[in-house]
């Protein structure tokens, strides 16, 4: 059981975790040596595009240049992260077919991202999604409380990144965890404050191309051992793992459905109710790229989903059978690294220590590029919309309003750097939990109801996303995984540890109750004003234009 | 933005008056909703299959096989997401696009 917690930490996967301490390993100079050669690979590209961001639209959206398949490429880079290769692949490993039910529900939220948000983003957004919300609604309210949901989504997600970087470097690279977390943090800003969106992107187009590439590798390495047989594969995964022909099919991980149909509304609509997801739509240059990209990005996360599903099983024979990669050579004891480097042992199993290098190194590209399509997200939800729309009633300067960009990000850098040495060895499992529940419940239904419902009012939008906001808090506050594992109480107020099932429709709720109650002047008005947006929703006509590059 | 254009207003009226865009819409509507439908049905169909009858999921895929039945329906689900996905994506870029833009050729104010 301990071993399970310790690697859902990582995956997104919250349930009582416990914290992962990891331990310091020798200096591995092939992955140090692979790093760096990154790491230049993306300061060459962040020089590249600092020469081209000039405006806003380039800091914010790369000037909307990016063509569909880069942007698909860079989705899948953002969505990717560290805790999908490792987490996912040692949850395959260690409960068989529950992680790929886990592995799923992941995915699954893709189609729906591509059948009903992709081109309406694109056609009425510019740079943040706050800018579709509050498309006809009241331009200072609704963008505050966007602007909130977006921070706290970043905010918390920062932190499971930072700390899981924290502890992967110290594991992969041999460093001090606190050097770790500054170095990720200190990278993060070079990329995001001198190349803006289009280094970001290109950033996130690198790594996603690495993962990829190192994915596919180690399969089709791993599988060779088996001769490329699936059946061959199942037969000794199943002699090898203590709980036999169990793995192939639904254990305990999903017993209980309630828990289980919740974290999976979590999953799926959360997708759509990420800052930093949802920004990527706004960099190409119009709704078709926009289809195009997330197809693409589609195919490439639902391949290397199921990539991760097999490693899970070749590892369960490979790694689950050698004593080298388990504590004083004890197999089934405590794994050398912790619970989560199952891909790791995997990758110096069947291609020896310069692939494990290489792959260490791509699973450090991988938590820089999400990082910093993070603090992209969180410094356009400063400047954009709490500057330049709020404060400022859209008439900011736009050489001010990129400094209080580039300031924004320095501040959340801060922020991120400290909370990441603050919560080290801290039991951060809920975070996860809270980033999406808080994605699911209060971005998500403010966003598709401004998108698609013409009754939505100002007083809707912001009762609505504040009851999810403040609801899916609430019920995480109160889960058996904090108000038991993070406070000590002996019995928790709430029993389950995943909101989305209780706080989502009760954000849907308010915002139908609250707008049909509003007879305010202004709801009219705001009621009136779909017929146009319907008009731009559905043809892009006055959507916002490439800028030339 | 082309929205504060003294035209735009006029513009959007025209549009909204073509039986065109009416058809657009709707069309749109169905085939997004519908596939939406599907995906959702198809997904939790299999999560209250896990919940409620795991054992299914065990049977071996062939008489003497290793492999779960579990093992092709999960890759079937991810299969099918691409393939809805791929449908829409292909009517949407062509269908639809076709037909929204002649509706903004027949409405320039």
């Amino acid at each position: 059981m301990k071993r399970l917690s310790a690697l859902l930490a990582l995956s997104p996967v919250l349930a009582h975790a416990e914290p992962i301490i990891a331990q310091k390993q020798p200096l591995n100079l092939h992955a140090i040596g692979m790093f760096f050669v990154f790491v230049l690979a993306t300061l060459l590209i962040t020089w590249w595009a600092a020469r081209r961001t000039r405006s806003a639209a380039d800091f914010y959206s790369a000037g909307g240049g990016i063509t569909g398949f880069q942007n698909g490429l860079a989705i899948a880079g953002d969505y990717m992260s560290a805790a999908t290769l490792l987490g996912l692949s040692s949850l395959v490993f260690a409960k068989g077919y529950d992680g790929f039910v886990y592995i799923i529900g992941f995915f699954v939220g893709w189609p729906i991202v591509t059948f009903l948000m992709a081109e309406r983003l694109r056609n009425l957004g510019r740079y943040t999604f706050a800018d579709i919300v509050s498309y006809r609604l009241d331009q200072t309210r609704v963008r505050s409380f966007a602007a909130l949901g977006s921070l706290t989504v970043v905010c918390c997600y920062l932190v499971v990144q930072m700390v899981g970087a924290g502890q992967l470097i110290k594991l992969l690279f041999g460093l001090d965890y606190r050097t770790a977390v500054v170095v990720v943090g200190l990278l993060m800003l070079v990329y995001v404050i001198f190349g803006g969106m289009l280094a970001t992107t290109w950033v996130q187009i690198t790594k996603a191309v690495l993962l990829l590439a190192g994915g596919t590798t180690l399969v089709l390495m791993a599988l060779s051992r088996f001769d490329f047989s699936f059946e061959n594969l199942a037969a000794q995964a199943v002699a090898a793992h203590a709980s036999g022909v169990q793995i192939m099919g639904p254990g305990t991980l999903l017993a209980d459905p309630i828990n289980a149909v919740s974290l999976s509304l979590g999953l799926v609509f959360g997708i759509a109710g990420l800052p930093h997801i949802l920004m990527r739509f706004f960099t190409v240059p119009n709704a078709k790229e926009a289809r195009k990209s997330v197809l693409f990005a589609t195919v490439f996360i639902g391949f290397f989903f199921l990539v991760v599903c097999v490693l899970g099983y070749t590892a369960i024979v490979i790694v689950g059978t050698d004593p080298q990669f388990y504590v004083d050579g004890k197999i089934g004891g405590a794994m050398i690294g912790g619970g989560n480097m199952v891909a790791m042992h995997l990758a110096k199993a069947v291609g020896g220590n310069l692939f494990l290098g290489f792959l260490s190194a791509v699973a450090f590209a991988t938590i820089l590029a999400v990082v910093a399509g993070l603090a992209l997200a969180g410094a356009s939800a400063i400047s954009h919309d709490l500057y330049a729309s709020v404060l400022k009633k859209g008439c900011a300067d736009e050489k001010k309003e990129m400094r209080v960009s580039r300031i924004a990000t320095i501040c959340l850098g801060i922020v991120a750097i400290a909370l990441g040495i603050l919560f080290e060895g801290q039991n951060i499992a809920f975070l996860v939990g809270l980033t999406f529940g808080i994605a699911a419940s209060a971005n998500f239904p403010v966003l598709i109801m401004a998108m698609y419902w013409g009754g939505l009012t100002t007083r809707g939008a912001l009762y609505g996303g504040l009851t999810g906001l403040i609801s899916a808090l609430a019920l995480v506050i109160g889960s058996p995984s904090v108000w038991v594992g993070v406070l000590g109480h002996a019995q928790a107020l709430f029993p389950y540890d995943q909101p989305a099932l209780f706080s989502m429709p009760l954000a849907f709720l308010v915002i139908v109750v609250a707008s049909r109650l509003d007879r305010s002047e202004r709801a009219d008005r705001e009621r009136a004003a779909y017929a146009d947006q319907f008009v731009r929703a559905q043809t892009g006509l006055g959507a916002a234009m490439a800028s030339s590059h | 933005m082309t929205t504060d254009h003294p035209n735009h207003v006029l513009t959007c009226a025209l549009v909204r008056a073509n039986p065109k865009f009416q058809r657009l819409a709707r069309q749109r509507a169905l085939l997004a909703w519908s596939l939406s439908g599907a995906v959702l049905a198809i997904y939790y169909s299999f999560i209250m299959v896990v919940a409620f009858a795991p054992a299914w999921l065990h049977l071996p895929l062939y008489d003497g096989s290793h492999l779960s039945l579990g093992m092709p329906i999960g890759v079937t689900i991810i299969l099918l997401s691409w393939l809805l996905t791929a449908w829409y994506v292909h009517s949407a870029n062509t269908r639809f696009d076709v037909l929204s833009s002649q509706i903004l050729q027949e409405s320039r104010a």
